[in-house]
Parts: C-alpha cells; sequence; structure tokens
C-alpha cells in the first residue's frame, strides 16, 4: 500500500516511515513482508513513538515537511480502506490531499491548527505511559503477574488511549478482535478524540 | 527498618541497575546513583541537569542521610513515577507540561527504530524530503 505511494512519489522528494505499535516484530512481519517494502518499515515495541508523538489510537499518519516541522498533526483519517466498513471513512480523500502536498506544496496547515489539533497529554495520561512502559519491561522479564497489574493501571490513568488499552491486550494473552475489544466500544471510547481535520486539494483525482 | 536492595530504574530508553533502601514504600538511592540513572544532580542549588537547575521546596523531603526518596524527585520535576516495590523496579515517565510545551514546538520529535532486520532508521536523517509517519499495529 504505502510502497504504490513510494513509488509514486519518491521522485518528488517523499519518504513514508511506516511505525508498527507491536509487542514483537513478529507482529508485524507478515503486514510487512506482504508489502515489500523499500521505504523504512519499523518496530516500535516499547512505544517510543506514541510517546513522543502522543498517540492514542492506529492507525494515524503524521505530514512532517523537509524542515522537520509537523504540517499536520495524527488525525482520524485513514490511508487504506481495511476498516472502511467499521469506521465509514474513506482512504481516498485523504490520499489525495497526500499528493497535493507532495506534488503542489498545497494542504500543509498553519501552525495555529496544527496545534489546535492536538491532543493534550495530561498528567493522567503521562502516568498512565509510566505504567505502561512498567509493565512492557516486566513482561519481558516474564513476570507476568506483576505486569499485568500495571498494564490494567496504565489502562484505568487513560481510558481514552486504545495504544495503551488495546495494545496492551496481545501481550496479556487477550484477543484485541474479541469481547474486550467490543467492551471498550461499548464504553464510548472515541477511536480519535480530535474533530476531523479538512482533508483539501483533494480534487485532482481522475475519475 | 530499611533494607539495602538491588533495583532497576528505567528513564525513557535508559535502563540502570542500582541499590536502593527500601522502607515500606519508600525508595531512597544514592545522588551518585540519580545523576548516572537519570542525569539530575543533587547540588545545593536544587537538582540539576547541564546548566539547568530546579529549586527543591521540601529538600528534607528529598534527600537524607539515607539518600534520594524517588517519589519526592520525580514530584520536584513534576515527573510522573511508576513504582512496583515488589518487583524492585521503577519507570520515570515525561511530565505532561514538558510533553505538551515539546508538542507545541511543532517539531517532529527525532527517534531511531529498528526495521525487521534489526537496522536502525532515524527520523531526522530523512530531513530535506517530505515525510509522512504512519502509525500502525497488527491488534
Amino acid at each position: 500500500m504505502w510502497q504504490a505511494i513510494y513509488e509514486e512519489l519518491g521522485s518528488h522528494g517523499f519518504v513514508p516511515i511506516t511505525v508498527a505499535l507491536d509487542k514483537d516484530a513478529e507482529d508485524a512481519r507478515p503486514y510487512i513482508e506482504r508489502a515489500s517494502p523499500t521505504h523504512p518499515s519499523l518496530i516500535d515495541t516499547q512505544h517510543v513513538v506514541a510517546e513522543l508523538y502522543h498517540v492514542v489510537n492506529v492507525p494515524t499518519m503524521i505530514w512532517i515537511d523537509e524542515a522537520g516541522r509537523i504540517v499536520r498533526p495524527h488525525d482520524s483519517q485513514f490511508g487504506t480502506d481495511t476498516f472502511t466498513a467499521f469506521h465509514g471513512k474513506h482512504s481516498a480523500p485523504y490520499l489525495d490531499a497526500l499528493r497535493a502536498w507532495v506534488r503542489e506544496g498545497k494542504g500543509a496547515l498553519d501552525p495555529a491548527t496544527v496545534r489546535s489539533h492536538q491532543i493534550q497529554p495530561t498528567a493522567e495520561t503521562q502516568l498512565a505511559r509510566a505504567h505502561r512502559a512498567l509493565a512492557w519491561w516486566l513482561h519481558q522479564r516474564g513476570v507476568a503477574e506483576a505486569a499485568e497489574r500495571h498494564f490494567l493501571r496504565a489502562g484505568e490513568l487513560a481510558p481514552k488511549d486504545w495504544t495503551i488499552r488495546r495494545g496492551s491486550m496481545p501481550i496479556r494473552g487477550i484477543n484485541p478482535m474479541g469481547p474486550e475489544f467490543f467492551e471498550l466500544a461499548k464504553q464510548g471510547v472515541p477511536l480519535y478524540p480530535m474533530e476531523e481535520l479538512p482533508v483539501e486539494g483533494g480534487a485532482s483525482r481522475k475519475s | 527498618m530499611a533494607t539495602s536492595e538491588l533495583f532497576t530504574l528505567l528513564d525513557g530508553e535508559r535502563v540502570t541497575s542500582l541499590r536502593a533502601s527500601i522502607d515500606g514504600d519508600a525508595v531512597r538511592i544514592t545522588p551518585d546513583d540519580l545523576r548516572d540513572a537519570t542525569g539530575w544532580a543533587l547540588k545545593p542549588e536544587g537538582l540539576c541537569q547541564g546548566d539547568v537547575c530546579i529549586p527543591v521546596r521540601d529538600r528534607a523531603a528529598l534527600a537524607d542521610a539515607r539518600g534520594v526518596d524517588l517519589a519526592a524527585f520525580a514530584r520536584a520535576l513534576d515527573r510522573p513515577l511508576a513504582l512496583d516495590v515488589a518487583e524492585r523496579v521503577a519507570a520515570l515517565g515525561t511530565s505532561a507540561t514538558e510533553r505538551s510545551a515539546s508538542l507545541a514546538t511543532l517539531e517532529a520529535p527525532d527517534f531511531s527504530l529498528p526495521d525487521l532486520h534489526g537496522q536502525l532508521h532515524t527520523l531526522s536523517a530523512h530531513r530535506g524530503k517530505k515525510a509522512l509517519l504512519i502509525v500502525y499495529a497488527s491488534w
């Protein structure tokens, strides 16, 4: 998927970088090998990117310009249609906006708009990440019972963070597509807490 | 009664094994270990890292002859601390204030992560290109 976009836009000075928030490389391997990517396809077991960018659900995408500045924060747009039936969003407008940005420099948001769409961390969400880090360290050392305590505590502190609550399920031996997932949805945990960002410059797609 | 135990302190990606004095829920470590594990040194003017010093309001609660109290240290820097005394391990997080300030700069935080082959890639190596950071998971 992103390989095709890379082949299409790479010559315009563009690189996609995928980051899998998975418990080990083997979970992400089938996705990466199927795509045969030549762009960076990374594994983030420690949730380094989730922490640094305050990502609370996946999939999500962030635009970073040539100077290393964020010109579109992560939001509720999707790059694929894998779950369109579930959330009702289509990827085509987003991908067209991406093309317009890369080719014509259109669609980068002004700093005030980017800032207003950032999800703000709180003392609770940051403490949740510390408990998640502790849980992950304990899990890797095979101390499952103590790890479970801290995964649960992290989820209590950040009830709207899917990377913590759902992302911990495979580590804790829970099916992330099973009843516990639907229970989260039933609790009204929003898939993404921000209002949608505008998708502009997307009219260039030829029908 | 305090006991001296092996203890692990996690600070971001930095993992340090040290000895801690444990008394109930209170975990104290030596100022030298604190500096090695976190980069923060205890000085007369407060807690210092490089040229930056944070004044400490309640110095007696932060440190005494038994060492630096981890929870008080985290509080002094407004950083979250997840502590598991039974497992002899604690994780220091990043304060909401610091993370918010970092996000507000709009500078994309740099990171290095491995690919499937274990080769590390660094975001800033792609400076000069437009980059799309795609965060996903198999779950």
